[in-house]
């Protein structure tokens, strides 16, 4: 595509990349690569002495549990749902290492830019919080709670029933995965064009466009600062949603 | 003959077709932004109201603050799908 004399590459190249292995590519390798990052952690962290003060990584990993336990779980689930803290971290780390490689120097691709890993992760969302529902309620209580929510008036469940069971069980695991895969697929491609402009700025043959370069640049790395950001906020918003979906099914009364 | 009738002329099929497909991607993100736009102002608007009235409950306005955008913003993502579904597919 070719907008004011810019080359911008086509979306495939920028998104498709090519085969390492037969049918595991770059994205693949970067999913297997948040896997064992997120393992290792936890694994150098379970090995230190823990009756010295923490430090390093399992400094990171205490806090990260701490965080996880008091400001996700016992906001959305209550005491009772503790147990699923070892869950809530696997999904928030995965998802972070998925996210930050965005802004890595030399690797630059999130992987959750590809639709496979977030709608992959929200079907495995969407089959524990159905089991929780059907575990704590029953297959048919967990149904009429669900889709007939208390304190609305008699007449309306015939409009608010069909709404209720379309959200809960088709539109919540597709929005969970198109909020993370569209928020990381809009940043890559705002890196990508602020690259592609600055680049196209330095090598212009113009003296005053050759100046100019500076804009895009401060703009390129107040993006990626901004990106940092945006990846941890939707690690948080995956597990936060993951753990409220979870005590809704556990608690329907709320 | 008017300068729109030749232009008319000269673009084939394809060309009208991309043409469309990037005016309505075009106006598919730009509407998809406005609603939620709002939403999310009035949102952090709100809950920063509430952390000013009352900044001890501040975690627990925060969490829900988070939750409030993330669902609101879900409808500017889903406009920004149909942008790329419509320019590129």
């Amino acid at each position: 595509m070719n907008v004011f004399a810019l080359e911008f590459p086509e979306i495939s190249h920028i998104l498709v990349w090519p085969d390492i292995l037969p049918s595991f590519n770059k994205v693949a390798l970067i999913g297997v690569a948040a896997v064992l990052a997120t393992v290792i952690i936890f694994f150098i962290a379970g090995r230190r002495d823990p009756l010295k003060p923490p430090k390093g990584v399992r400094n990171l990993a205490e806090s990260s549990v701490d965080f996880i336990e008091s400001d996700i779980v016992m906001q959305t689930i209550g005491r009772d749902g503790l147990g699923w803290t070892p869950f809530l971290i696997s999904i928030f780390f995965f998802v972070l290492f998925c996210n930050i490689t965005e802004i890595l120097p030399t690797v630059q691709m999130p992987a959750t830019a590809r639709m496979a890993i977030p709608i992959s992760m929200a079907l495995v969302v969407w089959i524990v919080y159905n089991t929780v529902g059907v575990k704590h309620q029953g297959f048919f209580g967990y149904l009429k709670n669900s889709c007939f929510p208390p304190g609305v008036p008699k007449a309306l469940y015939i409009l608010v029933a069909p709404i209720e069971f379309v959200s809960t069980f088709i539109v919540r695991p597709f929005s969970l995965a198109i909020r993370l895969f569209a928020n990381m697929l809009a940043g890559h491609l705002l890196l990508v064009t602020f690259a592609i402009l600055t680049d196209a700025l330095i090598t212009a043959n113009t003296a005053f466009l050759k100046v100019i370069f500076v804009l895009p640049l401060f703009m390129l790395i107040f993006l990626t600062a901004f990106e940092i950001l945006v990846s941890v906020l939707q690690a948080y918003i995956f597990t936060i949603l993951t753990a409220v979906y979870i005590g809704g099914a556990a608690h329907p009364e709320h | 003959m008017s300068a729109a009738n030749i232009l008319a002329q000269q673009l084939n099929a394809s060309d009208q077709k991309n043409a469309n497909a990037a005016i309505g991607a075009g106006f598919a993100y730009g509407l998809a932004a406005i609603g939620p736009g709002i939403g999310i102002g009035y949102v952090v608007g709100k809950a920063i109201e509430a952390m000013a009235r009352q900044p001890e409950a501040a975690g627990v306005v925060r969490t829900t603050m988070f939750l409030g955008i993330a669902f609101t913003e879900a409808l500017a993502l889903i406009g920004f799908v149909v942008f790329i579904l419509l320019k590129f597919a």
